[in-house]
C-alpha cells in the first residue's frame, strides 16, 4: 500500500490513536501470530472492523445484521472507528456511505435482505463512482411471506451491480475477507465497492472458532489520493458526470461514454483477480478433484456439502467439492479446469432460484452435466442427508445407480 | 468424562426469554474448553417472550461443518411444557426426526406425553427424562431465569458429553464479561444481573443450579444402569 505522507495519517510501523501498530497487510495476514477465539459471526465482524482502520460507518437495524452494526457502534465509542452514525433507512445509509467515500474516507456498513433491496439504487452508483466502500451482507429471505431466516436469493440481485462480491463460508472467512477486502477494493486499478457476503444466522448467530490477527495491529489507512478518479473534483469523472450528466445531451457520445465506463467497471473487477488470488489462496478451493461427482457452491452450502462428502466417504464413494470464494470476479477459468473431468456436477443452494447453478451452466462446456440442486429456501436447513438423497435420486434417473452402490 | 467417538446433536426447544439460545452457546463454549469441536446456533422469529425459540448445539471429535436447524437430533430438550402441550415447537411432534436410542429431556414433573407418543418413543428406544428445571431454578437460584442452567446440567449429567469444570469456565466466559448476542439477549442479561446483588452471586447460584441438576441426572443414570447410546 502506497504511503500518503503529510496528511496526518499514521504510517506503517507507527501507532494509531488507540496504540495499534499500523502493519503491512502481508505481514498482518500471513506473518503475525494469530490467536484463537470462540465467537458469533456478529462478534467476528466487530473484531475485524476493529483492525481495519475504518474512518466512517453508518448503521441501520435489520435482522440478522443488527448485532454487528450495534457492535461497530461500540468500536466507535471506544475510538476504533473514526465516525459513526445511524441512517434514516437503508437507502439513506448507502447514500451517506457514498458521501463519506467521496470525501476520502474508508467506509464500512452492514445490511441484509430487504435492507439490501431498499438500498439497491446505490450499489451500481457506488461502482460507477468508483467508491471502495465495504458492505457486509448478512443474507436472509427477501420475499413475501416474510422470512428473516438465511436465504441467498438477494445475492442474485447484486450480480451485475459492478461490485466485487466475496462469499464467506465460515466465521474465519468472514474475519479474513473483511480485512483483505479493503486491500483489494482500494487498489488504484480496482477501486470498486466490495460486498462481503455471509449467510445470516448460519454464520452471524453461530458460535464458531476463529483465528484472529493481533488486537494491537491494524491495516494501513485508506489513501484517497491513490484513487483512479479524483477525490470530489468537480471537473473530472465521476462528479463531473453527475453535475452535468451526459443524459442531458442524449446523443451517441453520451451513450458511448456510459457504455465504455460500464465496461471499465467490469474490467476493473477482472483486474482484482491478481490481487485476490494470493490473498485468498485462489478464487476457488478444490477437494477430491479427480472425483466423477462434484459438488459446487459458495457460502454455508459448501459446509453442508463437506458433511455430505463425509457421508459418501463412509459408503466408499468419492465425491469432490469446489468452493467458490468470489462470485465477482466469477472464477470462470478456474471452474472450467476444476470441473474438466467431472461427469456429474451438483449445485446445492439456499435459494429458490438456483442462480449459482445458472452462473455455472453459463460458462461450462457440456453443461448438461450440471444439476441445479438440491435447493432449500426461506430459512430451511439443508441437512447433508438431503444432498446425498438428491445425488442418489438424480443419478438413479440417469441410470448411474452403480456409482453410488457399486 | 468419556472420550467422544462420534458427534452428538442436541436440539433445544423452548420459549423466547427462557435462555434457550444462551444454553446452546454455553454448551458449545464448554465443549471447546474440553478441546472438542462444537458449533451452536439459534433459530427464532422476531424476538418476543413466550414465542417458540430453538437453538442447536453440535459437539464432536472432528471439525463440524454442518449448521442450521437440527433435523436429526440425538437429544431433544424441552424447556417449557407449552412446547408439547400447545405445540410451540418448530416441528410437530416436538421430537420429529429424533434418532434411535436418543434422549428427550422435559422440564416438568408431570407426564405430558400421550400414550401414542410414549409408545412411539419407546419403540425407538428413546429415554424420556423429566426434570423440574424451573422449580430447581427457583429453589436454588431464587429465579426461574435459571431454568436453562438446570437443563444444561441435566443433559451434561445424562450424556457425560461435558464435565462440570468446563461448564463453570463457560459460564464465567458468558456472564463474566460484556456480551451481545442480540438486543433481546442484552436486555435479559441486564434483567438477570438485577436479580443478583453481585455478579459473583449470579455466577455461583447459576453454577449451583447446574450442579444439582447434573448430579440428579448422574444419579438417575447410575441407579437405572443407563448408558447413553449417543456417547457409545
Amino acid at each position: 500500500m502506497a504511503g500518503h505522507e503529510g496528511n496526518g495519517m499514521p504510517q506503517i510501523g507507527s501507532a494509531n490513536k488507540k496504540g495499534q501498530i499500523i502493519t503491512d497487510p502481508q505481514e498482518l495476514f500471513f506473518l503475525s501470530p494469530r490467536s484463537q477465539a470462540f465467537l458469533t459471526g456478529s462478534e467476528v465482524i466487530k473484531e475485524a472492523v476493529k483492525r481495519a482502520s475504518v474512518d466512517f460507518s453508518v448503521a441501520y437495524p435489520i435482522t440478522p445484521q443488527s448485532e454487528a452494526s450495534s457492535l461497530v457502534g461500540e468500536l466507535y465509542a471506544d475510538g476504533y472507528v473514526g465516525d459513526y452514525m445511524r441512517g434514516e433507512s437503508e437507502f439513506a445509509v448507502m447514500g451517506e456511505c457514498a458521501g463519506g467515500a467521496f470525501g476520502g474516507a474508508r467506509v464500512f456498513t452492514t445490511t441484509a435482505g430487504p435492507g439490501t433491496l431498499r438500498a439497491f439504487e446505490n450499489f451500481p452508483m457506488w461502482a460507477g463512482s468508483r467508491l471502495p466502500i465495504e458492505v457486509v451482507f448478512t443474507v436472509r429471505g427477501v420475499n413475501s411471506p416474510l422470512s428473516i431466516q438465511p436465504d441467498t436469493l438477494e445475492i442474485a440481485f447484486m450480480l451485475e451491480t459492478g461490485m466485487l462480491l466475496w462469499h464467506a463460508e465460515t466465521a474465519q472467512d468472514l474475519f479474513d475477507y473483511i480485512l483483505k477486502g479493503y486491500i483489494v477494493a482500494e487498489k488504484p486499478e480496482v477501486h470498486l465497492p466490495i460486498g462481503v457476503i455471509v449467510d445470516g444466522f448460519f454464520v452471524t448467530h453461530t458460535k464458531d472458532m476463529v483465528m484472529m490477527t493481533p488486537e494491537n495491529r491494524a491495516l494501513p489507512h485508506y489513501n484517497p489520493y491513490a484513487s483512479p478518479v479524483t477525490c470530489m473534483d468537480m471537473e473530472s469523472p465521476p462528479v463531473r458526470m453527475m453535475r452535468d450528466p451526459f443524459v442531458m445531451k442524449s446523443n451517441y457520445i453520451s451513450y458511448m461514454t456510459h457504455a465504455s465506463w460500464q465496461l471499465e467497471v467490469r474490467a476493473a473487477i477482472e483486474r482484482s483477480r491478481k490481487h485476490t488470488i494470493p490473498l485468498l489462496d485462489g478464487l476457488i478451493e478444490v477437494e477430491n478433484p479427480d472425483a466423477e461427482i462434484m459438488l459446487v457452491s459458495s457460502g454455508t452450502a459448501v459446509s453442508q456439502s463437506r458433511e455430505a462428502i463425509r457421508l459418501f466417504r463412509d459408503q466408499g464413494v468419492k465425491v469432490g467439492l469446489v468452493k467458490i470464494k468470489t462470485i465477482r470476479p466469477f472464477p470462470e477459468q478456474e471452474l472450467k479446469m476444476a470441473l474438466k473431468n467431472a461427469k456429474h456436477i451438483f449445485v446445492p443452494e439456499f435459494n429458490i432460484a438456483g442462480w449459482m447453478a445458472k452462473e455455472i451452466k453459463s460458462i461450462l462446456p457440456d453443461n448438461e452435466r450440471v444439476v441445479a440442486g438440491p435447493h432449500v429456501a426461506g430459512g430451511m436447513t439443508m441437512p447433508p442427508e438431503i444432498i446425498v438423497e438428491e445425488i442418489e435420486r438424480s443419478l438413479a434417473l440417469k441410470g448411474k445407480k452403480e456409482l453410488i452402490h457399486g | 468424562m468419556s472420550a467422544m467417538k462420534r458427534r452428538i446433536n442436541i436440539r433445544m426447544s423452548g420459549l423466547g426469554g427462557q435462555g434457550v439460545v444462551t444454553s446452546a452457546h454455553i454448551m458449545a463454549m464448554a465443549a471447546s474448553k474440553e478441546d472438542k469441536f462444537s458449533i451452536s446456533n439459534p433459530f427464532f422469529g422476531a424476538e418476543k417472550r413466550m414465542a417458540p425459540a430453538e437453538s442447536y448445539v453440535r459437539i464432536g471429535p472432528e471439525k463440524i461443518y454442518d449448521r442450521g436447524e437440527l433435523v436429526y437430533p440425538d437429544v431433544v430438550m424441552v424447556f417449557h411444557p407449552q412446547v408439547i402441550t400447545m405445540g410451540k415447537s418448530y416441528t410437530m411432534p416436538f421430537y420429529s426426526g429424533i434418532k434411535q436410542k436418543g434422549i428427550v429431556i422435559i422440564n416438568d414433573d408431570i407426564e405430558l406425553l400421550t400414550d401414542a407418543e410414549k409408545e412411539e418413543l419407546d419403540q425407538m428406544g428413546i429415554l424420556v427424562y423429566y426434570v423440574p428445571a424451573t422449580k430447581m431454578a427457583l429453589d436454588i437460584a431464587g429465579t426461574e431465569l435459571s431454568t436453562n442452567m438446570a437443563m444444561i446440567g441435566s443433559v451434561s449429567g445424562l450424556t457425560d458429553v461435558i464435565g462440570m469444570e468446563a461448564l463453570d469456565l463457560a459460564l464465567q466466559d458468558r456472564f463474566g464479561k460484556k456480551y451481545v448476542a442480540s438486543g433481546g439477549t442484552a436486555t435479559l442479561d441486564e434483567a438477570i444481573k438485577k436479580k443478583f446483588a453481585k455478579k459473583e452471586m449470579l455466577l455461583q447460584k447459576n453454577l449451583d443450579t447446574i450442579k444439582v441438576a447434573y448430579d440428579r441426572a448422574k444419579d438417575y443414570a447410575k441407579s437405572n444402569n443407563y448408558i447413553p447410546a449417543v456417547m457409545a
